[in-house]
């Protein structure tokens, strides 16, 4: 028991240590960016263009999709984002039903936001398809489609879902009739020059389209909008900082734009490179990317303080639960049902959901893991416990043992096996689903994999996918051997075949 | 020693233990004698207060209102000794007396004394109850049931995992131990042989014989054999006899 508790007690002292070491730095202005290409490019440029109004700015890069950066800015986690007027009209405003981009300023207004004038290009939807596909079936516009149900369509997951998307689209162009499933945005041009799919969306900024010879389909019905590219502010920002990303309307246009996306994904240009070369500056003086062995070894200590901390917090409640779900077979039923429908969210939507009431970045990340160690460690203390033989509870009873003694002493001694299986099996999982907090900005192995999916960088994705799976081995060798350990010695004769 | 008055048991609305009066005086031994399902064992749990019931049960004189008390002044052992597997046999005998706080020496000498009356040596008492013969693990048990120097010693098929010359040999061990520290034994059994071993003593020892959670008979154990109450009495200890 006391090998338990200095366990616990070194635990949390790991966890606390880790979770101080990326500590905040001076409040500067915070950019964030969503997680494709472009718009860390242009998180990039406002960076740099703050920074160069002698303003200190930092970048918060590829945090998930419009809703997460909409409510961080909202809660003032960060303070300036790129988006696009179409996007903030028909889905994240949707409920308004803006007319137009003057009516847009007013309702930003009203929420102590504010956007700069257009950036000078449109990134807006448009679908696209291999360009042998379109001539051998004759498809050039849009109600082309109506005619070849058997198309296979697969576009972006953020499109099947937004008001502005697929349906609204199939119904303008009547097209009922074809089926559609959802895929990642990046994935889809992959899928698209394979032949595994023959129809996407497009952003009219991709520089895939050129690259891979895809033809746009004409809006023969001009169902799509403008997507202007903006930048989203707090009205609170500093008028230095304001006149600063003013100062970008009107600077990059549409073949422009894909120009710097066809750098950074197909050439392998980086973003602060690009961005640089957008603002017409050389890249001589350019930052020095962290070299590889740095870069993940401070992923390496994100990804620890996220994995530590989440589970030293389930350490000191699940076991108590694990313990009080043993000892009341009727509560502790519920107990175990609740622990067991919490697994049951689907990770991604955990983190999201977690966003309003802890914003972005570590806190929800932990907060999810956190939730979804806790089935395995009641599982297996409530397992471990209501296992024990009755001959031994009426022993220990017979004795005069008091309720806490025998816990402390036969109960929790005798089930320490089987808890530290379901410590161990809580860490490797939250070794593995921590890499999905970077979509919110929790960093660890999870942002280089991000990355490299976004640029298709198969170098990148490992940089991340071995050092977690590398973890998740070492997690496991680790309490494998501290399970040895604490397992007394005579519960592994006993395992060895003896009686008991 | 304890006083029972009409105290019965029962499991899931089945009745284990029917209304029971029963006396047991200091320094007696109680064999409770019977075939499996009689309740002779829950007679036995229920004197530690190891099971609900009903009714009222004395123990020396007042009733019963704080159990671990109680148990302090109770040894029980039961048939595989019930050894906790993670602790030594050092570790199972010493445990509760650590747990009030006893002194390292006290223990000590308390373990010393108890192992030259049980016969086992220091080396075994360092063993894990796993890396013991069943034997001595039931030394072990009876070392932990005496550590705190119990005023009443309650067995519960103490022999019937042993093998028959491990058997003997404890059972006149536990009978020379029962006599010299005078304590009350109860002790249960479904073996007639161990009733008239353990019930020898005329004066002060008693056969309580059981079926379907009643008492059938008692009294002194040739009386049994020699004026059998009813037909099942008599078919119970021809039986024994037979084998």
């Amino acid at each position: 028991m006391r090998r338990i508790t200095a366990a616990l007690i070194v635990l949390a002292a790991l966890a606390t240590w880790l979770g101080l070491m990326p500590s905040t730095p001076a409040r500067a202005e915070e950019v964030g960016s969503k997680k494709f290409t472009e718009s860390v490019i242009l998180g990039e440029i406002a960076r740099i263009a703050l920074e160069d109004a002698g303003i200190e700015a930092s970048h918060r890069r590829e945090l998930g999709g419009s809703r997460i950066l909409w409510d961080a800015l909202r809660t003032g986690e960060i303070d300036v984002y790129p988006d696009y007027t179409g996007t903030l009209r028909f889905e994240i405003l949707s409920d308004l039903r803006l007319p137009d981009d003057a009516a847009l300023h007013d309702a930003l207004a009203a929420r102590g936001l504010a956007m700069t004038a257009p950036l000078g290009f449109s990134n807006g939807y448009a679908l696209a398809m291999r360009r042998d596909t379109a001539q051998r079936l004759a498809i050039g516009k849009i109600s082309d489609l109506a005619a070849h149900p058997d198309l296979d369509i697969a576009v972006g997951n953020e499109f099947v879902a937004r008001a502005d998307g697929w349906r609204a689209l199939s119904k303008a162009y009547g097209l009922g009739s074809l089926d559609v499933r959802g895929i990642d945005h990046d994935l889809a041009y992959r899928a698209l020059a394979a032949g595994q799919i023959d129809l996407t969306d497009a952003y009219t900024t991709d520089a895939e389209i050129e690259a891979f010879d895809l033809v746009v389909l004409e809006d023969d019905r001009t169902f799509f909008p403008r997507y202007d590219a903006v930048y989203v502010y707090r009205s609170g920002l500093p008028d230095t900082a304001v006149r600063a990303l003013d100062s970008l309307s009107g600077s990059i246009d549409e073949a422009r734009m894909r120009e710097l996306n066809r750098m950074v994904r197909m050439e392998g240009m980086g973003e602060t490179a690009a961005a640089r070369l957008a603002l017409g500056r050389d890249n001589a003086g350019a930052d020095a990317a962290p070299g590889r062995w740095k870069r993940i070894w401070d992923r390496t200590l994100e990804h620890l303080a996220l994995v530590a901390i989440a589970l030293a917090g389930a350490l000191l409640v699940a076991i108590p639960l694990g313990v009080f779900a043993a000892r009341r077979r009727k509560v502790g039923g519920a107990v175990m049902s609740a622990t067991g429908l919490l697994q049951t969210i689907p990770s991604l939507a955990l983190f999201v959901i977690l966003i309003p009431v802890l914003g972005i970045g570590a806190a929800p990340t932990i907060a999810a893991l956190f939730l979804y160690s806790l089935l395995p460690i009641v599982r297996n203390t409530h397992a471990g416990l209501t296992g024990i033989s009755p001959t031994l509870i009426d022993s220990a009873d017979a004795l005069g043992l008091s309720r806490a003694a025998r816990l402390r002493r036969i109960e929790l001694p005798l089930a320490l096996p089987t808890i530290m299986a379901g410590i161990k099996t809580a860490a490797v999982i939250a070794v593995g689903l921590a890499t999905l907090g970077a979509i919110i900005g929790a960093g660890g192995y999870g942002q280089p994999i991000l990355t490299g999916i976004r640029l298709n960088d198969t170098g990148t994705i490992l940089e991340g996918a071995i050092p977690a799976a590398a973890m998740a081995l070492a997690f496991e060798m680790l309490f494998n051997l501290v399970q040895r350990r604490v397992t007394p010695r005579g519960l592994k004769q006993a395992e060895q075949g003896a009686k008991q | 020693m304890f006083e029972l008055d009409r105290l019965a048991v029962r499991y899931d609305g089945v009745e284990a233990l029917a209304p029971t009066d029963l006396s047991i005086g200091e320094g007696e031994t109680v064999v409770l004698l019977g075939p499996s399902g009689s309740g002779k064992s829950t007679l036995l749990r229920s004197l530690a207060g190891l099971t609900p019931a009903e009714g009222e049960l004395r123990f020396e004189g007042k009733p019963v209102s704080e159990w671990r008390a109680v148990r302090s002044r109770l040894g029980y052992v039961i048939q595989d000794g019930g050894l906790f597997p993670h602790l030594t046999a050092r570790g199972n005998v010493s445990l509760m007396a650590r747990e009030l706080g006893w002194e390292e020496a006290r223990i000590a000498a308390r373990i010393d004394e108890l192992a030259a009356l049980v016969a086992l040596d220091g080396d075994q008492l360092d063993r894990f109850p796993g890396e013991l013969s069943g034997g001595q693990r039931q030394r072990v048990a009876l070392m932990r049931a005496l550590m705190l120097d119990p005023k009443v010693l309650l067995l519960d098929e103490p022999l019937s995992a042993l093998d028959p010359v491990t058997r003997v040999r404890l059972a006149r061990e536990l009978r020379g131990i029962f006599a010299r520290l005078g304590k009350t034994v109860v002790i249960v059994t479904h073996s007639l042989g161990e009733a008239r071993f353990f019930a020898q003593d005329g004066e002060a020892s008693r056969a309580i014989l059981m079926r379907d959670g009643r008492i059938v008979q008692q009294g002194a154990i040739g009386d049994l054999v020699a004026n059998p109450a009813d037909p099942f009495v008599a078919e119970f200890l021809a039986a024994e006899d037979a084998l």
